[in-house]
């Protein structure tokens, strides 16, 4: 079945303390290898049939006015086999 | 004088809002999330809480419900609004306020009596106090930190629209220190700390908190 995905960040300006205490947390468990995280969302939307212009735009619509909060947050749309 | 307290699915402050609202001397009506009915009241109060869980977002779902439509339409006409801590994130989400409220900066969940300087005296919900007054009310929350991009904090501070700023250090990272802000117009106002949690010394740590509510009052009485 394929999938909608939606991917939201927050903004490049907005501060991540949660992607920062990841980043703190990781060299404590021996990872050594960030310089930095962030950390997002993810939305997998099963949708119906082939995904259409028409749907993906309906999708866009709603992480435009949902999904995402796009004072702090910016989204992806992409279609997944 | 009714004023509206609205519960969503997770509010937690709606009983001590409904309270706040009778000590100022108003009738508390309850307005449930699922129904557009307004039910004739002359404002309305967003409690604080955890609605929908804080999924998604802080707010972003009960931004959408019902209730929030008829809102949002009575309060481009002037119909006085207060949102509180949840209440005051469901508002920018309802974009009713601008700027978004994020994680606290340290990460941390505050709970403590904060002490607040109230900078603007003229919305309708903060009439009471002096310009400048100091107050100290409950402050609980993990996203109150007040983000916006420069030209929105311009504007908010050139319109005088700070309602409240934190006094000492910065609690949660807010832009600016802010606590509270107010719309153009002045009647829908967002404060992320509790006045609700503020009108008796029985349970508050002053009675600061009565005065958003008798403000109201008296400027709709008016």
């Amino acid at each position: 079945m394929p999938k909608i995905i939606v991917e939201v960040m927050l903004k490049p300006e907005i501060l991540d303390p949660q992607g920062q205490a990841v980043a703190a947390a990781l060299p404590r468990l021996g990872f050594t290898f960030a310089q930095s995280v962030r950390q997002g969302k993810r939305f997998e939307i099963e949708v119906v049939g082939e995904p259409t212009p028409a749907m993906l735009a309906d999708v866009e619509r709603a992480a435009e006015e949902f999904l995402a909060n796009t004072v702090i947050e910016s989204f992806v749309v992409k279609v997944e086999e | 004088m009714r004023i509206g307290v609205v519960t969503f699915p997770g509010t937690l402050d709606d009983r001590d809002a409904a309270r706040a609202v009778e000590y100022a001397g108003a009738e508390a009506v309850s307005l449930w999330h699922g129904s557009d009915d307004l039910k004739h009241v002359d404002a309305v109060v967003l409690p604080g809480g955890f609605s929908y869980g804080d999924y998604l977002r802080c707010g972003a779902i009960s931004a959408k419900a019902p209730i929030m439509k008829s809102i949002v339409v009575a309060a481009e006409h002037g119909f006085p609004v207060l949102g509180i801590c949840n209440g005051f994130q469901v508002l920018a989400e309802a974009h009713l306020l601008p700027g978004a409220l994020t994680r606290n900066a340290d990460l941390h969940f505050l709970c403590t009596d904060q002490t607040l300087k109230i900078e603007n005296n003229k919305t309708l919900w903060t009439s009471g106090f002096d310009a400048g007054q100091e107050i100290v009310i409950p402050m609980k929350n993990m996203e109150g930190n007040f983000n916006c991009d420069d030209a929105t904090l311009h504007e908010l501070e050139s319109e005088g629209r700070v309602i409240a700023r934190y006094v000492g250090a910065n609690p949660n990272g807010s832009r600016a220190a802010i606590a509270g802000i107010t719309n153009k117009r002045g009647n829908v106002v967002g404060l992320m700390p509790h006045p609700e949690h503020a009108i008796d010394l029985l349970t508050g740590p002053s009675k600061d908190g009565l005065t958003f509510f008798t403000s109201v009052l008296n400027a709709m009485v008016k």
